[in-house]
């Protein structure tokens, strides 16, 4: 209940106005949206891409940071996605930020906010990586985004 | 001259005679220089008063006691082997048992002590000890068979308690005082006074002495040998007279979690003063400085803003925390702004409704246990959460999960505090052992929930062997490492394909089955090398196999050398296992020894006693394998493994007791006494003398660590 009442009047408030590069690309429940994403610049590690953000909430949200990472959309579909490039971006779409994890989260963050704060981390991205120990990474996790324990190391982001 | 004594006597005589010798050896096989510069003190100490003991004891036997009873000389000589070597603690008692005109000793007697020394003898009814005692006084002026003796003692009138049953569940329930002071009076007669006297000797020697006073066996089965040590209250004027530490141990107090809350609320107080900010301001510091006062007052002094910026509290101290209604809001969390909203902010400004802030606070106490480092739900602001606010929003049980969360800080963030790591227990210990000190201290501690454990690595008690060496152990026995050892010690490789090889057959032609090639399993040499003797290999010096069987016999001696250690390591472990066990078996044994001998509960405490004492020797033991295993051979070694095998042997002894049929076990009740206190004792050297040279880095490794 808490976190339908602030989630629709967060979806109200975005249909009304979003910022240039965000859109909404799928909210009919209350509990999984999906947003795309485009780096505004000039960026050449990412110009001319869209990407697909999932946001997952639980039912603790706001309190609770939502579960966020970059999914995959096969190039045959309506909307190709792929999984931008970026040392903090597992090529699972996982997304390792200190504000998704519970101590960097803060209840007053919003789904607008975050996508703005992950639009803002590729812009800031000069570097054609992958983090270290991805491939691993990828194969070896089950887990889900909130349950794993990041080592934020990088405050340039 | 011994043969017509009471067995009992002839016992602590015996050990006396074992003891000595085995000292004497002890000294033989060593060098003379080491006597001197090598040994420590309690072996050059002992070495002397070894030679008292035994002059002592025979002159005891043989001399009429009155003649020397009152010298003081004779009494000191006597304390000094006692504290020496526990001989059985009758030993002492001998002169005023033996004196029967005891009283020409004069010694003041603490008013505690002569209550309970009355009340031991208004219930003396079936006293073993004091039976012995008078066994002994008839043995020195001629021996009559130990069954007289004990008609001698029980008739006696003016011992003999009237009602004893009466005075025995007054102890029991605890009424304790009373009924002793009505008896005392009629209770001066001269059996008391000998009485007495022992007990006054035993004060006497425990001042000068340093009891056992951390099990309190020593104490009990001192205060058994010829009565009851009745309860821990009585012996703790002993514990008083006796402070000083031994070289093992180490100075700890137990904080309860109240003792913890003051403490805490002592320093915030103090800071709050000396910095003059508000409590839960001055906690916040704290926290932030992770308790450490100088530094942060120092930090405070020289720039007090960027500080409280830091440790996030902000330089306005003004308002009061309070909810307010605030006209036209709207809370940022859940979008609600209805009128008459209850809302509150912290000094950062960062308004939420009460309703969110109470969620926010729900979900970091009980979800992410955090309380020391509570920030403001606000975007990127750091403002702490502090107390006051917390206790405006929250409901009881969360602030109480709030200050337990606190407190576990509290005790994480100190140095000087750990948790007593038994289940369930809510104590913590402080000790001022560093972790630096952790190479020359093993800093075991016990909880007032009677677990023992290490201050430095919260491992259950591990002396002798320090913490480092102890991971160490422990991770090599838990590695496969060892696998690998065994392999390599009974398993050869092929010397052509390196294939492992174990050999099934007799003989040692070897093929190997991958690339053909022939070799000796003996010398690991070419097999065409050998020529017709083949069946009995003797070409041990041949240069073909000879780094082969090098890298061999080397894995397969530290194979040996490990498994040596951990057999016994194991040993001891298992043992300790099965003390549960023991215990619980002992427990019966003793209520069925009540039934069968008509001993009181309080009597047959002696087996409690003795199965404690089984325990903690088999533990030190299991480590002192360990601790064998990392040691480099030289003397000291030497004399480690002497005081090793003493201990062991003791515990073997004492374990053998709890073997005996129960109807045996009231007769050897003496006996077990004195094995628990030698094995105590035996302990207690071999602790003192590793920590001492561990304290002094006298020990070498043969490992880094």
């Amino acid at each position: 209940m808490f976190a339908g009442k602030r989630l629709s009047k967060e979806l109200l408030k975005m249909k009304e106005h979003l910022p240039p590069g965000i859109s909404i690309a799928k909210s009919e429940n209350l509990e999984e949206w999906q947003m795309d994403i485009r780096v505004l610049d000039e960026n050449p590690l990412y110009q001319n891409q869209v990407f697909r953000l999932k946001f997952t909430f639980g039912s603790k949200y706001p309190i609770e940071p939502p579960e966020v990472q970059f999914i995959e959309l096969p190039s045959t579909s309506e909307t190709p996605r792929s999984i931008p490039i970026h040392p903090h971006i597992y090529s699972n779409g996982i997304i390792c930020l200190d504000l998704l994890s519970s101590a960097g989260w803060s209840p007053v963050q919003t789904v607008e906010s975050v996508c703005m704060s992950i639009q803002s981390m590729l812009t800031a991205n000069t570097r054609d990586e992958r983090p270290p120990g991805d491939s691993e990474f990828v194969s070896y996790n089950r887990r889900r985004p909130r349950d794993i324990n990041f080592f934020y190391d990088d405050d340039n982001v | 001259m011994l043969s017509g004594f009471d067995i009992h006597v002839l016992t602590q005589l015996d050990i006396a005679r074992i003891v000595s010798p085995a000292l004497g050896c002890l000294f033989c096989c060593l060098p003379p220089h080491l006597i001197f510069r090598g040994i420590s003190n309690p072996y050059r100490h002992a070495a002397i008063s070894t030679a008292a003991t035994a002059a002592t004891a025979a002159t005891a036997a043989t001399a009429t006691v009155q003649s020397f009873l009152p010298t003081l000389p004779f009494l000191s000589a006597i304390q000094r082997s006692r504290e020496t070597f526990n001989l059985g603690s009758n030993f002492f008692f001998v002169p005023a048992h033996t004196g029967l005109a005891a009283d020409t000793i004069i010694f003041t007697t603490p008013p505690q002590t002569r209550k309970r020394k009355a009340a031991e003898a208004a219930i003396i009814d079936n006293h073993s000890a004091t039976k012995d005692s008078v066994a002994y006084s008839q043995a020195a002026t001629g021996p009559p068979p130990r069954k007289s003796a004990r008609k001698t003692k029980t008739v006696d009138p003016e011992v003999a308690d009237p009602n004893p049953a009466t005075d025995l569940t007054s102890i029991v329930s605890g009424v304790f005082t009373v009924s002793v002071e009505k008896r005392s009076p009629d209770l001066a007669t001269p059996t008391l006074t000998s009485m007495e006297s022992d007990e006054d000797f035993m004060s006497v020697a425990s001042s000068a002495d340093d009891f056992l006073d951390t099990q309190m066996s020593d104490d009990e089965s001192l205060g058994e040998d010829f009565g009851d040590d009745f309860d821990g209250g009585f012996s703790k004027d002993k514990d008083i007279i006796a402070t000083a530490r031994k070289p093992y141990e180490v100075e700890f107090s137990v904080l309860s979690p109240g003792d913890i809350d003051r403490e805490q609320n002592r320093q915030i107080n103090e800071v709050s003063s000396i910095l003059s900010l508000p409590p839960e301001s001055a906690a916040i510091l704290l926290r932030y400085g992770r308790w450490n006062r100088e530094k942060l007052i120092e930090s405070y002094m020289d720039h007090p803003e960027e500080t409280l910026e830091e440790a996030g509290l902000g330089t306005n101290f003004e308002s009061e925390a309070k909810t307010e209604v605030v006209p036209g809001f709207m809370c940022d969390i859940c979008c609600e702004d209805g009128d008459g909203l209850e809302t509150y902010a912290m000094r950062c400004g960062h308004r939420f409704c009460g309703d969110c802030y109470r969620h926010y606070l729900a979900q970091k106490i009980r979800e992410e246990g955090e309380a020391a480092r509570i920030e403001c739900p606000g975007d990127s602001c750091h403002m702490i959460v502090d107390s006051k606010s917390l206790g405006l929003l929250v409901t009881a049980d969360l602030k109480d999960r709030y200050q337990t969360l606190l407190t576990r800080t509290y005790v994480d963030n100190k140095e000087n505090l750990k948790w007593c790591p038994a289940p369930n227990c809510e104590y913590a210990v402080d000790c001022s052992v560093k972790q630096r000190d952790l190479r020359r201290i093993v800093p075991t501690v016990q909880c007032n929930c009677r677990h023992n454990f290490c201050f430095g690595c919260t491992l259950n008690d591990h002396q002798p062997a320090p913490c480092q060496l102890v991971k160490m152990w422990l991770k090599k026995c838990e590695d496969d490492s060892e696998t690998a050892n065994w392999i390599s010690a009974n398993t050869k490789e092929c010397p052509k394909c390196h294939s492992t090889i174990e050999k099934n057959g007799g003989c040692n032609h070897m093929t190997c089955r991958k690339c053909k090639h022939e070799f000796c399993w003996m010398c690991m040499g070419l097999w065409n090398e050998h020529g017709t003797s083949w069946y009995n290999c003797n070409r041990y010096e041949e240069k073909s196999g000879s780094e082969a069987r090098t890298a061999q016999a080397k894995s397969r001696a530290s194979l040996e050398r490990y498994l040596h250690y951990y057999n016994r390591y194991a040993n001891h472990e298992q043992s300790a296992k099965l003390d549960k066990d023991l215990y619980l078996k002992t427990e019966k044994k003793m209520t069925s020894l009540q039934s069968q001998s008509g001993l009181s509960w309080i009597e047959v405490q002696f087996l409690h006693t003795a199965s404690q004492a089984l325990q903690q020797c088999r533990q030190t033991l299991k480590w002192t394998y360990a601790f064998a295993y990392y040691l480099a051979r030289n003397n000291l070694t030497e004399i480690f493994e002497v005081n090793q095998k003493d201990l062991e042997l003791a515990v073997e002894n004492l374990s053998e007791m709890f073997e005996k049929p129960v109807a045996e076990l009231a007769n050897l009740k003496v006996d077990i006494l004195d094995k628990t206190a030698y094995c105590n004792k035996r302990r207690v050297i071999l602790l003192s003398d590793t920590a001492e040279n561990l304290k002094n880095g006298e020990w070498s490794f043969n490992a880094d660590w």
